[in-house]
C-alpha cells in the first residue's frame, strides 16, 4: 500500500505541475502532450501506472477484507468515544475514498485519454486532434454539453483525493518507519502542505478553463490551432 | 468531602464464545465516589447473589494498574479512558454523574474470544511474547554493572516502551484489530538497548509472523491505539518497528 501510494503521489505531482503549464500557454501543454503521445515509453509508462493502480486497489481489497475479519462480528454497543477529536475521519474511511478516486480515475479516462492516447493508438478521427491536449481541455470543462457538472465532478473527485491523502501521504512514510517521536509531526506537515499544494494544482486548472479563461472568447490569437478546433466543435455541438 | 451517586450499570453477560451475548441491567445506589470501579462491581456482584442471580464475570487482579489484566470497555472507551492514561482498576466512580447508565462492554475482537461474560482471553498476546519477546540469558558471572553503558535517553525510551502491560486496550480500540502497538512496544523495549540488539532481527521476524498467524488485522495508522493506551504508548513505537522489520527482510 504504502509504496504502491507514493509511487501515485509521485505520479500525481508531475502530472500536476505539467497541468499548470496549460495555465500559461497551449503550446507548451501541448508540445508536453506531444511528447507524451503515442510513443513507446508514454505508453509503457501508462501500463506502469496502470499496473500501480490495480496492485494498489487489490492489496487495499485484501487488507480490507483481513481486518474486517481480525475485528470480527461483534460490534460495540456503545459506538467508540476514542474516536473523538483523536481518530481523523479520513483515516477510517480510507476504503470509501479510494472508491470514490476510482470512479473519478474512470470519469478521467473516458474524457481524456480514451480521446487522446487512445485516440491516437486506434488512429481515431475526430474533431480536436488527439494530441491537442489543450482543446481537450477547453472541450471538457468548457464546450462540452454538461461541461459544468464534468468540471464539478471534477471537484467532488479532487476533494476525496485530497483527503484520501491527507491521511495515506503520513501514513505511507510511518508504514516504511520513516517516522518517530520528533519526526511524525514533520512528517504530518509536509505530507499535508505537499497534498495540498498538488491538489490545488489541479483544482486551478479545472476552475480557470470551467470559467471560460483559455477559451476562445478571452484570448483569440494566442492559442490558436487548439482554440479554432474547440470553437468549431463547441458551435458543433 | 466524598459524595453518594445512584446510577444504572448496563453490562454483558455472555456464555462462552459461540453464544449470542446480551445486557442486563441492574440499579445501583448510593455508591460513596471514591469508591474504584472494579469496587463497584464488586458490590454489585455481592447484590447479583443476594438476590439470587449470577455475578457478573470479569477479568482484574492487581487492581494497581501494574499487570494488565483489567479490560472492559466503558461507554464507549476501553478503561474508560481518562485524560492522562489509566487502567480500569484505577478509575474511581467521582468520574460519573448521579443518575447516568454506564455500560459495561468486553473487548471485542476476533483474536479476543470472550470467556465469559467481560473476560477476554487474551493468550494471543503471550503467544506473540512467546515467539521473540524475550533475549536469550546466558548463565555464569554476572557482569559489571558499568561493562555496558547505555545513554540516559535510550534506557528512558525503552522503559517507557516496556511499562506497556499487555492489556489489550489497543486492539479492543482498533476498527481493524490490530495489535501493532502492543507488538512494537514490546519489540522496542528490546531494541532499543544493546542487550536486545543480537537478537533484534530474529525477534521481530518472529513475532510479527505470530502475530499474523494469530488473525490480527493490519495497522492503517487510525491512532485509535494510542488515544487508549493506558500506558501512553504511542505509535513512534510503531514506526520503530516498521523499521526493525524491514531492516531485518532487507538483510535476508
Ligand atoms: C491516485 C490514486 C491514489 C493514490 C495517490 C493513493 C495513495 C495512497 C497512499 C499514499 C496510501 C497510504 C499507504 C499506507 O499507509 O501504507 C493509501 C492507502 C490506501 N488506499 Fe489509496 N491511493 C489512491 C487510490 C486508491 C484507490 C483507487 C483505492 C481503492 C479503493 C484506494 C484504497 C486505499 C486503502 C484501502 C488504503 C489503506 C488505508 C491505510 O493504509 O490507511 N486508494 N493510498
Ligand atoms: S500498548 Fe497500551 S493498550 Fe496496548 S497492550 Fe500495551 S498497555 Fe495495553
Ligand atoms: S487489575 Fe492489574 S492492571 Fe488493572
Amino acid at each position: 500500500m504504502s509504496v504502491t501510494g507514493l509511487a501515485l503521489i509521485l505520479f500525481l505531482t508531475f502530472h500536476a505541475c505539467m497541468n499548470v503549464a496549460a495555465l500559461f500557454s497551449a503550446d507548451a501543454y501541448n508540445a508536453i502532450c506531444g511528447f507524451l503521445g503515442a510513443n513507446w515509453y508514454a505508453v509503457a509508462a501508462t501500463a506502469a501506472l496502470a499496473a500501480l493502480v490495480a496492485l494498489h486497489f487489490i492489496f487495499a481489497i485484501i487488507l480490507t477484507l483481513q481486518n474486517r475479519k481480525a475485528r470480527g462480528n461483534n460490534r460495540y454497543a456503545v459506538s467508540t468515544k476514542v474516536n473523538e477529536g483523536k481518530v481523523e475521519w479520513a483515516s477510517k474511511n480510507m476504503f470509501v475514498l479510494g472508491l470514490i478516486v476510482c470512479l473519478g480515475l474512470l470519469l478521467h479516462l473516458w474524457g481524456f485519454w480514451y480521446n487522446m492516447m487512445f485516440a491516437e493508438l486506434a488512429g481515431c478521427e475526430s474533431q480536436i486532434s488527439p494530441t491537442d491536449g489543450y482543446g481537450w481541455i477547453v472541450y471538457n470543462f468548457h464546450d462540452r454539453p454538461g461541461a459544468c457538472i464534468f468540471a464539478a465532478l471534477y471537484i467532488v473527485w479532487l476533494a476525496a483525493l485530497w483527503f484520501h491523502l491527507s491521511h495515506g501521504m503520513w501514513s505511507a512514510f510511518q508504514t516504511l518507519g520513516a517516522s518517530g517521536k520528533t519526526w511524525l509531526k514533520r512528517v504530518k506537515l509536509i505530507s499535508l502542505i505537499w497534498n495540498t499544494i498538488v491538489i490545488l494544482m489541479f483544482v486551478v486548472v479545472v476552475v480557470y478553463f470551467a470559467l471560460g479563461f483559455g477559451s476562445c472568447g478571452e484570448c483569440t490569437s494566442a492559442c490558436g490551432d487548439a482554440c479554432q478546433q474547440a470553437a468549431e466543435c463547441g458551435a458543433a455541438c | 468531602m466524598a459524595k453518594n451517586i445512584s446510577f444504572t450499570i448496563k453490562y454483558w453477560k455472555q456464555n462462552g464464545p459461540k453464544d449470542k451475548g446480551h445486557f442486563d441491567t441492574h440499579e445501583m445506589k448510593n455508591i460513596p465516589d471514591d469508591t474504584s470501579f472494579l469496587e463497584m462491581l464488586d458490590i454489585l456482584n455481592e447484590e447479583l447473589i443476594e438476590e439470587g442471580k449470577e455475578p457478573f464475570v470479569f477479568d482484574h487482579d492487581c487492581r494497581e494498574g501494574i499487570c494488565g489484566m483489567c479490560s472492559l470497555y466503558i461507554n464507549g472507551t476501553p478503561h474508560g479512558k481518562t485524560a492522562t492514561g489509566a487502567t480500569t482498576c484505577q478509575l474511581y466512580m467521582r468520574r460519573f454523574k448521579d443518575g447516568c447508565t454506564i455500560t459495561v462492554e468486553p473487548w471485542r475482537s476476533a483474536a479476543f474470544p470472550v470467556i465469559k461474560d467481560c473476560m477476554v482471553d487474551r493468550s494471543a498476546f503471550d503467544k506473540i511474547i512467546q515467539a521473540g519477546g524475550y533475549t536469550s540469558v546466558r548463565t555464569g558471572q554476572p557482569q559489571d554493572a558499568n561493562a555496558i553503558l547505555i545513554p540516559k535517553q535510550d534506557a528512558d525510551e525503552a522503559m517507557d516502551c516496556a511499562t506497556c502491560i499487555g492489556c489489550g486496550a489497543c486492539v479492543a480500540a482498533c476498527k481493524n484489530g490490530s495489535a501493532m502497538l502492543f507488538i512494537s512496544s514490546k519489540v522496542s523495549q528490546l531494541a532499543l538497548l544493546p542487550q536486545g540488539k543480537p537478537e533484534a532481527a530474529k525477534r521481530v521476524k518472529a513475532m510479527v509472523a505470530r502475530m499474523d498467524e494469530l488473525g490480527f488485522g493490519n495497522c492503517t495508522n487510525t491512532r485509535a491505539c494510542e488515544a487508549v493506551c493506558p500506558k501512553n504508548e504511542t505509535i513512534a513505537n510503531i514506526a520503530r518497528l516498521n523499521r526493525e522489520f524491514l531492516k531485518a527482510k532487507a538483510k535476508d
